[in-house]
Parts: C-alpha cells; structure tokens; sequence
C-alpha cells in the first residue's frame, strides 16, 4: 500500500503504523510524505501521470475537487457496511464535508474548525468575565477592549490574506453562499451582505487592524503583547500558543466557541481525511490501513504525538483530551460545524470573497458594490460548472 | 549536396533536442491557449471547447493585468532614473581600476546573504509598529513624520519593492556598467580635455557613446527581468494589499498552477511574450536612432 501522508502529519504516520505492521505482517505499507505548500501540485500531476499512490490525507475541501476528476473510490463500495458502521461513530458535521452528492469518499483523519483564542486577562480588565456567545456581545466587547487599549493596540485580529475568518462568519447565516446546486454565486444575499459588512465594520470602528498575517512578523508574540485580543484561528494553535506565550500569560488566554448572530455560532468544517484513489489495486488493503488508523486508541496516540484533534467521539473521552481546557471549546465548536460549499471552484471563489472583503475593508468598495462585483466573478468561474452540468457530464 | 548532408547529421542532435523540449512544447502552450484548459479538461479531454481568443480576451480585460504593466512602467522610470544616475557619476567610475575592486565587495556581499533572508529582515523592519518606533527615533531632528505603512498600504506597497528590486539588481547592472566605461580608452578623454570640452561635453560625446550599445543591453536585460517581477511580491506581499503588487508573471502563476486554468495562462504567457517583443522591438530603434546620430 503506497501512502502519502501530507505535512508533519507523515512523520506521526509511520510511528503509528509500526503496529499495524505487525498486526499485518501480510501488508506492506510504504508511507511517503509530502508538504502541504506542494500538496496540491504534486497531487495533480500525479493523477495526469496516473501515478497516484493507494492511500492518501487530503484536505476535505479537496475533496470535491478529486471527485470531480473522478479520482476517488467511494468507499461503499469498498466494504459498505463497515464504512456504515464506522460512520454513526464520528461526528456528523466533520463526516459530511467527505460526502459529495450522497457518497461518503474519506474517513476523516484528523479535524480543524476555527474558533476564538481570547485574552482573558484584557476581557477580564475590560469588564467581561465570559467569552461571547453572540454578534452584539462580541461587539460590546470589542469597543470596550478598543476603548481601554488605545490607538495603537486593537480588540481582534482578522488578517486580510485569510479568507477563513470570513467564511466562518458567513457559515453562521441560515443561506448557502451558492445556489441551485452550485451552479450560481448566493452573495447577493441578504446574509451575506450582513456578514459582510458586520466583518467590515470591525475595521471601520478601528477594532481590527488593516493588516496581513505577512505585516505581522509573530502572531504569538503579539498577541502576548496585548496588540490584539481576539484571534479566530484552529486547533493547532493550542500546542503554539503554549510554547510561546510568556510563562507569566501561561493562564491569561483560553479558546471560546465562535459566537453567532443570534447565539452560540457555527464554524467551518475542516481537517484532513483518509481517501482511496480509484485507480488502487489493493483496496482491501488499503481499507485495512484506513481502518487501523481510525482506531480509537491509534487515534489517541495520533493526538498526544501531533495535537491533532480525534475525529470519533469516543477517543475525545480519552484523559488527555477531556483534562485540556483548552480543547473543550473545540468539541462544543465541532458539534456546530458546517461544510463550505461543496463545488471544485470552491477555494477559488473563496479567494475572490477575500478580496472583495479587503476591497471594502480599504474603502476602496461599498458593502453593495462588493456583494454584487462577487456575485457576478462566482458565477464567471462556475461558467465551466453549469456548462458540464447541463452537458449531463459528471462534475 | 553531400556535405550539405553531413551539415544536418551534425545538427540534428541539437535541433532535436531543441525542437523536442522547446518549440514543441511552445506550439503545445499555444494551441492550449486557445481553449479552455481546466481541471475538467484534465480528468476528460472531451470536456475540453475551443474557445478562440477568449483567453487572450478575458486575461487583457482583466484589471491585474493592465494594472501589472502599469507597475512595470513605474519600475522601468525608476530603472532608468537610477541607471543615468550612475552614468553621470561616471567620474567617479572611471577612476576605478583592477586595484579598487573592493569597492564591489561591499555588493557582492549583500548578494551573497541571501535574497530570502533580507526579505525576511526587511519584513521585519518594516513592521508597523515597529516603523512607528523608528520613527518616534528621528522625530526630534526631522520634525514629526507619520510611520509609512509599507507593506499594508496599496499605495505603499510597490514602491516598497521597486526598492527591493532596485536595490537588489544594483550591483548586477552596475559590473556591466562598468566594464564598460573601463573599456573607454583614456585617450579620447584627453584629446576632449585639449580640445577644450566641459565636463558634460565630455559625457555627452565620449562616454554616453562609448557605453551606447551596453546601456542598450542592460536595459533590455532590466525590462525582461521586470516584466516577469515575481520572487519580491510572492515573498514580501503575496500580490497584496488589494493586488496592488499583482505582476502579470503572478497572475499567470495563479492562474496556471494555483486555479489550474492552464488555457488561461498560456494565453498571458503568450501576452507577455507579445509585450515584451514589442516593447523590446521599440528599445532597438531607439538605441539605433542614437548610435546614428
């Protein structure tokens, strides 16, 4: 079984199949890695040069793209009743971003979902003594925070070259950010208008700075320093954060589920996910790999080794998981998490939502112009889309 | 006809080679930019349509684009501007002979740090908040300066790398310079000096022809290169603020390898092509225009 294993992940990967190995002495498992920078890249070439390996983790967001390059075996197909059976195990929101039009194509591996890292000590100083859990209260906090700081510090950062943050804010809204199936851009909402300029008026209000992850040498030290209070970012933050505050801040942060319009919010669901290439001559085997590597226990150690988070419910019971407060925000958070848009344009339109944000963030926009001019760009890359679509041609 | 024969064995190797891993491919990249090449395409060639200039078409019109070249021309001035600059401080040049190459050394060291870690430096000089910090430095002897947000604000952004870029290819286009002025001979200054010309006489007459062709390849050399800017926006600003440090050799690199609309890329690769030669085309003219006069 050929398998390549993206970003540091692939070091953990060969530790944990040590056992499988011996479990299995029948399988031989060759496990190479790759960085996640080339990833793509090297995926892509490997399908137009039909050299892709048996097994491999990719993104979830990838997922629909691979599907519509008809590059992944369905996994019912494989042994439909275990994959069933492992399915009313996981958490539902993470599983479904590996469904694509009704079939399930990875077993997710590990997840990701976005929520607050917060200063408790400034939230506290400010007069708060609980995270937010709705739009208003956080903006009550913002301006609070914005008012104690000063001109120069700020209450949240949302770095303008990331889309994410965005894009968790406009999941919260009850409307999907693509119509009829994909086929159309949804942004001309009357949600994602709000989301929008809710995002923007974070900057207007001077609570955000106008800056990129690029501007800011460190975030972790920073947000040490107090320049910011509010940073919306994953679970392999926590390990970061860590090993990089200041052992006098060791307790003055803590992670919070995102707050939403009108109460508790939800969040993107993300991570990585198992996936058997179609053209896999040793399926059973490969299955055989997949399954061993969503094994409860293998999943803990998964966890302790790389603080990547467990996909099944039963490992998040582990000691180590349950005893780290700052984890806990993460369950509750994975527990409300929805999928972006499921299309193979999609993490192109979600560039061009970033940018239409950063245009209206530097004024170079309004909230409507922006929504419409992204309106129209989506439904321009989703040309291709309805084109096969109404080819009847697979997508 | 026979040793015409035994001229094409001789060469064939070479212009198999060459066809094979250049005009091939070329032609390939052509033909591809008249379609509209996709992830689809990738996966069924059956899903792949003609669709004539349309790339050509949509990649022109697309702001970046006209944007890039405008960012080009902003970068060839102050190319132009630096490189006259130098000519003028010839006197100072001329003066540099074997002995005083350790006025190089200074240069070829920066060379030597590495282009990736004095960006990082530079990221970190450039920092706002740090900046701020610089600058409340100076503020008693210059008076109040406001902290210039270099990498954040659209405006700044550019002129933040056309420094980088300048700075960096300095000291590459100043030991072609060079070499040329050494080759001036002396004595065509000399027999100025008697005739009695000035100082500038002496640039306009003997040096500026004397570096005529040099400054012609140089400026070609210098306008390819900033046509195809890339490594300084990848690293420093990945295309931001607001695209303002979008170059079309960026465009084409997301177009082709990040969105994997190659028909698209090919087509700005073939746009730039056509820049390039023409705007080179214009170069030649000009520095045959003046070698004539």
């Amino acid at each position: 079984v050929r398998f390549w294993a993206v970003g540091r992940e692939g070091e953990y990967a060969v530790d944990l199949l040590q056992d499988f190995l011996r479990e299995r002495p029948d399988i031989e498992v060759d496990v190479q890695k790759l960085p996640w920078t080339a990833a793509h890249e090297k995926l892509l070439t490997a399908y137009a040069g039909d050299t892709l390996p048996d097994l491999c983790s990719l993104g979830n967001t990838w997922i629909p793209e691979f599907h519509a390059l008809n590059a992944l075996a369905p996994l019912d197909c494989v042994r439909e009743p275990v994959a069933r059976y492992h399915a009313r195990r996981l958490l539902p929101g993470i599983l479904d971003s590996n469904r694509v039009a009704g079939q399930l194509y990875g077993v997710p591996w590990y997840v990701d979902t976005r929520l607050l890292y917060y200063r408790r000590d400034i939230l506290q100083k400010a007069g708060f003594n609980a995270p937010p859990t709705t739009w208003a209260e956080w903006e009550q906090m913002l301006g609070a925070i914005k008012a104690m700081v000063g001109h120069d510090r700020y209450s949240v950062l949302l770095p303008l070259n990331e889309f994410e943050p965005l894009l968790v804010l406009s999941l919260q809204q009850p409307s999907d950010l693509l119509r009829d199936n994909g086929r159309y851009g949804n942004f001309r909402s009357a949600d994602f208008h709000r989301t929008l300029e809710f995002y923007a008026s974070m900057f207007r209000r001077d609570w955000a700075p106008k800056m990129t992850n690029t501007q800011i040498s460190n975030v972790w030290d920073e947000f040490g320093r107090g320049m910011f209070s509010f940073y919306i970012s994953g679970p392999w933050n926590i390990a970061e954060f860590k090993k990089r505050m200041p052992p006098e801040l060791r307790d003055a942060w803590m992670t919070a589920p995102m707050p939403g319009p009108d109460g508790p919010g939800a969040s993107s669901a993300g991570g990585a996910s198992l996936v058997i290439f179609a053209g896999s001559q040793s399926k059973p085997a490969t299955w055989a790999v997949m399954e061993y590597l969503s094994r409860s226990p293998v999943q803990q150690r998964f966890y302790e080794l790389s603080g990547n988070m467990p996909p099944r419910r039963s490992t998040w019971q582990s000691s180590t998981l349950a005893s780290s407060p700052y984890a806990k925000a993460f369950l509750t958070q994975l527990d409300r998490v929805r999928s972006p848009p499921k299309v193979p344009e999609w993490e192109r339109i979600a560039q061009e939502m970033r940018l239409t944000a950063e245009r209206v963030v530097q004024g170079v926009a309004t909230v409507d112009a922006a929504c419409t001019a992204l309106d129209r760009k989506t439904d321009e890359i989703l040309e291709k889309r309805r084109w096969m679509m109404d080819q009847d041609r697979h997508t | 006809m026979r040793t015409q024969r035994a001229a094409w064995w001789f060469v064939a190797p070479a212009l198999i080679v060459l066809g094979v891993f250049f005009f091939l491919p070329v032609l390939a990249a052509l033909v591809m930019s008249l379609t509209d090449f996709d992830l689809y395409a990738l996966d069924n060639f059956d899903n792949l349509r003609w669709i004539g200039f349309e790339n050509y078409c949509a990649a022109a019109a697309r702001a970046p684009v006209l944007e890039g070249a405008r960012q080009h021309l902003v970068l060839r001035r102050a190319r132009r501007a630096d490189v006259d600059r130098r000519v003028a401080r010839r006197g100072v040049a001329r003066e540099l002979e074997g002995r005083e190459v350790s006025r190089l050394v200074p240069d070829c060291v920066l060379r030597a740090g590495g282009d990736h870690a004095r960006r990082r430096c530079r990221r970190v000089a450039l920092h706002l908040s740090y900046a701020l910090r610089i600058s409340e430095l100076r503020a008693g002897a210059v008076g109040r300066l406001d902290p210039i947000d270099w990498m954040g604000n659209p405006h700044w952004a550019m002129p933040a790398i056309v420094i980088l870029a300048v700075w960096k290819n300095f000291g590459y286009n100043m030991i072609i310079l060079l070499a040329a002025l050494q080759n001036i001979p002396d004595d065509l200054y000399e027999a100025a000096r008697i005739d009695g010309a000035s100082g500038w006489q002496q640039f306009r007459h003997v040096t500026l022809p004397g570096i005529g062709s040099v400054l012609l390849l140089v400026s070609i050399l210098t306008m390819t290169g900033y046509f195809q800017l890339f490594a300084e926006p990848y690293v420093m600003t990945e295309g931001g603020p607001l695209q303002a440090t979008y170059s079309v050799l960026y465009f084409m690199f997301e177009e082709g390898f990040k969105w994997w609309s190659l028909g698209r890329a090919s087509a700005v690769a073939f746009l730039l092509f056509i820049l390039m030669f023409l705007v080179t085309v214009v170069q030649l003219r000009l520095g045959r225009e003046r070698s004539d006069a």
